[in-house]
C-alpha cells in the first residue's frame, strides 16, 4: 500500500516528521517497506531570473544571459540556445555538478563558443517532468530567486510504501492509516464527512440479489448527463504519486476511493447495460471479458453481476469490458456493495485475477461506510463531471456487523506483558473507534467499530478428529471468551509499542536443564560427526529428485509424486539422499575435483513414511604420495565408513553379519548389507551399479553406502561389569586356512571366534591370497587368533587343544582345512 | 713406578687416545686386561716374588689395574657415543615431507547452525520435537487457524501431492508448526520445544529456494506471557550472534496462529553488513502468542493454558552470522563451498566450550 504525505495530511493534522511517522508505523504494525523523496533529484535546481540577455557574438542562435540566482550564489552568466530565453522572465537553473535527469548528463562550467557560462537553465523535460518543447520553463513573473525549485512546485512529497498484513483490511486506504497514526498518538484524524446528494429522479436501474451468501448488501445511483474525460491534475497527480495510471475522471474517481477510503466502487456505462435490472447472482459457466481485456469463464461459485444480455461484471473483484465507462459515456451507474470476503478469495483465486477491489474485499470492507462513500462519490462525480443523481436504489440490508468485545484489564499483563493503566488502556481502544459500553474495575466491554473486520470474529475451530464433541463444545466456548479479548490486548500493545513490555527470562524447568535431543536425534549428530571426521563432507540436497533418476534408487511410487512441482526434475520425493550425492558427485567432477567423498543424512521417503538414512559416497582417486599411486575407491571404504558410524551408534562389529543382498543400485559382486540379527539391515555398502554410473557420466567406480540409524534401538543404561584385567601374557597363534573360493572370510573368522568361548578374546584377519601353487578354485585365508589366559598360564598342551577346536569349528563352518 | 710399569701404563694409555672404533678398543682391553693380557701377565708374576717385593708391586699393579680399567670404561663410553652419533647422522631424513593429515570433512552450515540453535535452546529448557515433511493440511494449515479460503495460505505457494486414500489432502509441509500440533496432541503442557526441519515452498530464486529449513518453537504453560517471549529471543538472539548488546526490536505483526503477533528485527549495518552495528534494522524472526483457536484445536482450554510461538529461517540465521552471500549455495554440493563454509566435526556447538 503507497500512499504520499500530502495525502495523509488531508486526513491526519500532524507536525510530525517523515521519520517519527515511519517509526511509529512499524511500531504499530504497518511495517514501513520503502520511502521515497520525489523531490530528492531535483534538489539542486533553483529558481532565477533572467537580467539580461544579448545575443552571443559567435553564434547567432545563443544567447548570453545574465542570470540573478538568488542571494547565495548571486549574478551568473549562462549561456543559453532557448528560443524564449529573454530578459525579466524567471526560469530554473542548475548550477555546475547538477546532473540533469532529462539529459542523463551533470552540468559543468566552462565556455562555449569563447562566452564563460556558469550552469543552465532548463526546460521541464531536461528535468524529467513534461514534454513541453518551446525552449526553457518559463515560471511566475512573482517568483524570487534562489528557492528550491521541487519546493517552489510543491515536488518535494515523500511516498511511503507499507506492507498490511492480511488481517488489517482497514488498514488498506490512507484515511485508515492515518485513524491508526491518530490513535498512536500521531496527531488528530480529520473526520470522513460526507453530504447527501438528493436524487432529481428515479433511477432507471434497479438491483436483485440472488446470491446473498457472497453479497449482502448492494447500492447504486445513476448519474446523468456527465461529461467523462482527462480527470483533472489534481486527481492525476494523486494517482500518479502512487504508482497508478490515470484512465479517465470517472474511471479515477472509483480508484481515488479505493486507495483514499478503502472503498471499491464500480461504475458503468448505463447505457450499455440491457433491461432494468442489475443482477448479482452466481454464474453459469458464461464467459466474460473483464476490464483487463481477458476471457474469464464463470462458475456457480462465483458471484457475478448480470444485466438482461449476461454476465456484467465478476462482482467485487473486475468489471465487465462491454459496460466500461469511456469518453463517450453520458450515464454512468455507480456500484457500492459489500462482498462476503471469502467468496471474493475463493473466485479471485479460482480466476487468477488480482484486483485492488478483490485484495480489499477479501480482507474485509467498512460495513457501515457504503451509503456515505456512495454520497461522496456522488458529489464527486457531479463536481467533475457535471450531470445530475438518480435517487439511490438498493437490495440487501447492511448486515449486522455491531458486536462488543470484554477485556479484563489484569490480562493486559498476564498475556501481554503490558504494566498499563486501565484508564489509558480504555483511551488507546477509544481512539482505534472501539466505544466502552460498560465499565467496572476489573473490565471493560468496547463496540467494535464496522471497519474492524479481524476484532471479535465468530469462533469457528477446526479441532484435531481425536477429541470428542463434548471437549470440542467447551473449547469453543473458552475460545469465544478469550479471543476478543486478545483481539483488544494486541490492539492495545500495538498502539503502546511492544518495547514497552519489559523483556523477562524463561522460568527456568530445573537449574541444569535436561537433554535437549532424544537419543534417536542425538544418535544422528554423532553420525554426522563420524562421518565428517572419516573425510566425508556434508552435503544438504532437496528432498525432491527427477522421477527417472528416483526410480533408480528404489520405489518411486505416484502417491510421492508432487503435483505441482517447480520444475519437471524436481518431482518425486526422494527414497534415498543417494540420486543426490550422485548429482552432486558429477557436478564436482566435472569441475575437476580429483577425490570426492560426500554424505548427507536426511530422509528417504517410501509409502509408508519417511526414515532418516545417512547416506555418503566416494568417487575419484586417493591422493598419490611417495610409494602410493593414488588408488581408485573400492567397496572396502565405503563398508568401512558404515561399520564406523554403525560402532560409534553402539552397535559392535561382531554383532554384524555381513551378506550378499545389497539393493540393486549397487554393483551385484561387490556390495552388500550389514545385518543385526536375522533380519534388521542397519546398512547396505558398495560399488554403485556400473551401468548407473554409466549413466552418469562415471568411467571408475564409485563406492557408497546407507545407514539408517532410526533402527537402532535406544542404549540401555547398563552398569558395565568390571573387565577383566589378566596379569597374564596373552598367547597369539596363526592359523593358514586353505578354503574354496567363494568362502566368505567373515565365515571362517566368526568360527574361529566362536570355537572357545574363554580362551579366545580375538580373531583377526592378516592375509587372503590365491595362487597358482594352490589348488584350484582354492584360496589361503590366514588370521591370527589370541588367546588370553585367566587364572594360570597356558601350557603347550592347552594351546594345542584350543587350536585343535579352532581347526575342526572352521571346517565344520567352511569347510575350510589347515594348509600344511 | 717401575719403568715397566709406567711403559705399559702409558703405551696403553696412548693405545686408547687413539682408537677409532670398538674394534680397535676391545683389542686393547683384550692386550692389557684379558687372560693373557700384559697387566694380568704382570699380575701372574707376582706369585713368584718375596712378600715385601710382592707387596710393593701388588699395590703398583692394582692401582694400575684400577686406573686402566676405568680408562677403558671411559674410552668405551667415548667411542660408543661417538658411534651413535655418527650412525644418527647417517641416519638423517627430510623432514619437510608433508605428511597425510588424515583430513576432515566438514559440518554443513545449517547443521551446524541448528546444534547452535538447539544448543542455547537446550539451556532455556527446550527439547527438539520433530514431524514429518509430508503432513496433512489439516496438520499444517486448518489446525493453524489458516482455513481454506486465508489470504496466508495464499501467500504460502504449496507443494501438493496425491490425497490419502481417506480424500485428507496432504503437502510438503511449508513450516514446522505441524510439529506444533502433534506435540500440544501428544503431550500436557508445560511445553517448551523446538522443531527444526526441512520446509518446502514453491518459490525458486535468488533468494528463495524450494526448499529450506526452519526451526518453530513453542512454549505453552499457565503464566506464560509476552514478557517471556521477549527474554526468550532476546537471549537467544544475543547468543547465537555472540553480541551480549544486539539491539533487538520487536514489530506488531500478523500471523493466523498467533495473537498478538510480531515481528523481530536486530540491528546491523546495511552498509557493511555488520551484525549489532549501524542504524538499520534486519528481520530474523517470526513470532506470537499462540492463538486461542490453535490451542483449541489441538484440544488445549485457552482460559487454562497460554504461551508463545515462534519461527525462524535456518538459512538466513546462518548466513547472517557466517556472512555468506547466496541461499542457493547450501544446497548446490560444491565441495569448495562446503570446505569454505563447513565446521570441524571435533568442534560440535557445546555451550561450555563457547562457540
Amino acid at each position: 500500500m503507497k500512499f504520499t504525505l500530502s495525502w495523509l495530511h488531508d486526513h491526519l493534522e500532524t507536525t510530525a516528521t517523515v521519520g517519527e511517522i515511519c517509526a511509529t508505523l512499524n511500531r504499530i504494525g504497518l511495517e514501513v517497506e520503502h520511502v521515497e523523496q520525489l523531490g530528492a533529484q531535483l534538489e539542486p535546481f533553483r529558481t532565477a531570473r533572467i537580467i539580461e540577455a544579448v545575443r552571443h557574438p559567435n553564434a547567432d542562435r545563443l544567447q548570453v544571459c545574465k542570470v540573478d540566482t538568488g542571494p547565495e550564489t548571486g549574478e551568473v552568466q549562462v549561456v543559453c540556445g532557448a528560443p524564449n530565453a529573454r530578459a525579466g522572465i524567471a526560469v530554473i537553473f542548475a548550477p555546475p555538478g547538477t546532473y540533469v535527469p532529462g539529459l542523463d548528463t551533470t552540468i559543468k562550467a566552462g565556455k562555449i563558443r569563447g562566452e564563460v557560462s556558469g550552469g543552465m537553465l532548463c526546460s521541464l523535460r531536461e528535468l524529467g517532468l513534461g514534454q513541453e518543447t518551446g525552449g526553457i520553463a518559463e515560471l511566475p513573473e512573482d517568483t524570487l530567486p534562489g528557492e528550491s525549485y521541487a519546493d517552489f512546485a510543491g515536488l518535494d512529497d515523500t511516498v511511503i510504501e507499507i506492507a498490511i498484513t492480511p488481517n488489517r483490511g482497514d488498514a488498506l486506504s490512507v484515511y485508515g492509516i492515518a485513524r491508526d497514526l491518530a490513535a498512536a498518538g500521531l496527531g488528530n484524524l480529520r473526520p470522513f464527512l460526507a453530504d447527501t446528494v438528493e436524487g432529481t429522479f428515479e433511477s432507471p436501474l434497479r438491483w436483485s440479489i440472488s446470491y446473498p451468501e457472497a453479497c449482502p448488501w448492494v447500492l447504486g445511483r445513476m448519474v446523468r448527463d456527465v461529461k467523462n474525460g482527462p480527470a483533472p491534475q489534481w486527481l492525476r497527480d494523486r494517482l500518479e504519486s502512487i504508482g497508478l495510471r490515470s484512465v479517465s475522471a470517472l474511471v479515477d474517481i472509483t480508484n481515488l476511493f479505493t486507495f483514499d477510503l478503502g472503498r471499491p466502487l464500480h461504475v458503468f456505462d448505463a447505457r450499455r447495460i440491457k433491461g432494468d435490472t442489475l443482477t448479482i447472482c452466481r454464474g453459469a459457466n458464461e464467459t466474460i471479458r473483464a476490464l483487463d481485456g481477458k476471457d474469464y469463464i464463470v462458475t456457480a461459485e462465483d458471484c457475478v453481476i448480470a444485466d438482461g444480455a449476461g454476465v456484467q461484471s465478476v462482482a467485487g473483484i473486475m468489471g465487465g469490458a462491454e459496460t466500461q465507462v469511456t469518453d463517450d459515456t453520458t450515464d454512468v451507474f455507480v456500484e457500492c456493495a459489500l462482498f462476503d470476503p471469502v467468496h471474493i478469495a475463493l473466485t479471485g483465486r479460482r480466476l487468477g485475477i488480482s484486483s485492488d477491489a478483490r485484495y480489499r474485499f477479501e480482507r474485509g470492507v467498512d460495513q457501515a461506510m457504503p451509503v456515505a462513500a456512495l454520497e461522496a462519490a456522488t458529489r464527486l462525480i457531479m463536481d467533475l463531471c457535471g450531470g445530475e443523481a438518480s435517487n439511490v436504489v438498493s437490495a440487501g440490508a447492511q448486515p449486522h456487523w455491531q458486536r462488543n468485545a470484554k477485556l479484563r484489564f489484569e490480562r493486559i499483563a498476564a498475556l501481554g506483558g503490558l504494566e498499563i493503566g486501565q484508564d489509558e488502556a480504555v483511551e488507546i481502544l477509544g481512539h482505534l473507534g472501539f466505544e466502552a459500553k460498560s465499565r467496572d474495575e476489573v473490565s471493560v466491554t468496547v463496540a467494535v467499530p464496522s471497519w474492524r473486520n479481524d476484532v471479535a470474529q465468530p469462533v469457528v475451530l477446526d479441532p484435531a478428529s481425536t477429541l470428542s464433541a463434548e471437549r470440542c463444545m467447551t473449547l469453543e466456548k473458552s475460545v469465544a471468551r478469550i479471543e476478543p479479548e486478545c483481539d483488544l490486548i494486541e490492539e492495545i500493545l500495538r498502539i503502546r509499542g511492544l518495547d514497552q513490555i519489559a523483556a523477562v527470562p524463561l522460568p527456568p524447568v530445573s537449574v541444569v536443564p535436561g537433554a535437549a535431543m532424544t537419543p534417536a536425534r542425538a544418535r544422528v549428530a554423532l553420525a554426522r560427526r563420524v562421518l565428517a571426521a572419516r573425510g566425508l563432507m556434508e552435503t544438504i540436497g532437496f528432498s525432491f529428485v527427477a522421477h527417472d533418476e528416483a526410480e533408480k534408487f528404489g520405489p518411486a511410487p505416484e502417491s510421492l509424486r508432487l503435483l505441482n512441482p517447480i520444475a519437471a526434475d524436481l518431482d518425486q520425493m526422494r527414497p534415498t539422499p543417494l540420486p543426490g550425492l550422485l548429482a552432486a558427485a558429477r557436478r564436482n567432477t566435472a569441475r575437476g575435483w580429483p577425490d570426492l567423498a560426500l554424505f548427507e543424512i536426511g530422509a528417504g521417503f517410501a509409502e509408508d513414511g519417511q526414515t532418516t538414512i545417512a547416506a555418503g559416497l566416494r568417487a575419484g582417486r586417493s591422493p598419490r604420495r611417495p610409494g602410493e599411486a593414488g588408488e581408485t575407491m573400492t567397496f572396502l571404504t565405503a563398508k568401512a565408513d558404515a561399520t564406523d558410524v554403525l560402532l560409534s551408534l553402539g552397535i559392535s562389529p561382531d554383532a554384524l553379519t555381513t551378506a550378499t543382498e545389497a539393493p540393486a543400485w549397487y554393483h551385484p559382486g561387490r556390495s552388500g548389507v550389514l545385518r543385526l540379527g536375522p533380519k534388521t539391515v542397519l546398512a547396505a555398502f558398495g560399488e554403485l551399479h556400473p551401468s548407473l554410473l554409466r549413466d552418469a557420466g562415471f568411467d571408475a567406480p564409485v563406492v557408497a553406502f546407507e545407514v539408517f540409524p532410526d533402527l537402532i534401538g535406544d542404549p540401555k543404561r547398563r552398569r558395565k561389569a568390571a573387565p577383566d584385567l589378566s596379569a597374564l601374557q596373552p598367547v597369539r597363534r596363526d592359523f593358514a586356512f586353505l578354503a574354496e573360493r567363494d568362502t566368505p572370510v567373515e565365515a571362517v573368522l566368526r568360527a574361529a571366534r566362536g570355537a572357545e568361548r574363554t580362551l579366545i578374546t580375538s580373531v583377526s584377519l592378516f592375509d587372503i591370497y590365491e595362487d597358482s601353487k594352490l589348488p584350484d578354485g582354492q584360496k589361503s585365508i590366514g588370521i591370527e587368533v589370541t588367546l588370553q589366559p585367566h587364572d594360570t598360564s597356558l601350557t603347550d598342551a592347552g594351546i594345542e587343544e584350543v587350536s585343535e577346536k579352532i581347526v575342526a569349528a572352521v571346517f565344520r563352518a567352511t569347510n575350510a582345512t589347515l594348509r600344511s | 713406578m717401575s719403568d715397566d710399569v709406567s711403559i705399559l701404563r702409558q703405551e696403553c694409555l696412548d693405545a686408547l687416545a687413539a682408537a677409532s672404533g670398538h674394534r680397535q678398543w676391545d683389542e686393547i682391553r683384550v692386550s692389557v686386561l684379558g687372560k693373557s693380557g700384559r697387566l694380568t701377565g704382570l699380575l701372574k708374576q707376582l706369585g713368584r716374588m718375596d712378600a715385601s717385593e710382592r707387596k710393593l708391586r701388588g699395590a703398583q699393579l692394582n692401582r694400575l689395574r684400577d686406573e686402566l680399567t676405568r680408562a677403558i670404561e671411559a674410552r668405551g663410553d667415548e667411542l660408543e657415543a661417538a658411534a651413535l652419533d655418527a650412525r644418527l647422522i647417517a641416519e638423517c631424513v627430510d623432514i619437510s615431507v608433508p605428511v597425510p593429515t588424515g583430513r576432515r570433512g566438514g559440518i554443513h552450515p545449517v547443521s551446524q547452525a541448528v546444534e547452535e540453535i538447539t544448543a542455547i535452546f537446550g539451556a532455556m529448557g527446550f527439547a527438539i520435537a520433530e514431524g514429518p515433511d509430508i503432513e496433512t493440511d489439516w496438520h499444517n494449515f486448518s489446525a493453524l487457524n489458516t482455513p481454506e479460503h486465508h489470504s496466508a495460505r495464499t501467500d504460502h505457494d504449496t507443494f501438493y501431492l496425491p490425497a490419502e486414500a481417506d480424500g485428507r489432502n496432504r503437502v510438503l509441509r511449508t513450516q514446522t508448526s505441524g510439529v506444533q500440533i502433534r506435540t500440544m496432541l501428544g503431550n500436557e503442557p508445560p511445553i517448551r520445544i523446538i522443531a527444526p526441519g526441512r520446509t518446502y515452498r514453491a518459490d525458486h530464486d535468488a533468494t528463495h529456494s524450494p526448499m529450506f529449513h526452519q526451526c518453530e518453537g513453542l512454549v505453552v504453560d499457565r503464566n506464560i506471557t509476552l514478557g517471556h517471549l521477549k527474554g526468550c529471543l532476546i537471549e537467544f538472539l544475543r547468543v547465537f550472534f555472540g553480541k551480549p548488546a544486539l539491539p533487538v526490536r520487536f514489530r506488531a505483526s500478523y500471523f493466523p496462529f498467533t495473537e498478538p503477533s510480531m515481528e523481530v528485527d536486530i540491528g546491523w549495518s546495511r552498509k557493511t553488513g555488520e551484525i549489532g552495528g549501524g542504524e538499520d534494522w534486519l528481520e530474523v524472526l517470526g513470532a506470537g502468542m499462540v492463538h486461542p483457536r490453535v490451542l483449541a484445536n489441538c484440544g488445549l482450554d485457552p482460559e487454562e493454558w497460554q504461551g508463545f510461538a515462534f519461527g525462524m529461517g535456518i538459512e538466513r540465521l546462518s548466513m547472517l552470522k557466517n556472512g555468506i552471500p547466496d541461499l542457493r549455495s547450501f544446497y548446490e554440493s560444491d565441495v569448495r563451498w562446503l570446505q569454505h563454509y563447513g565446521t570441524d566435526p571435533l568442534t560440535p556447538a557445546l555451550l561450555h566450550e563457547g562457540f
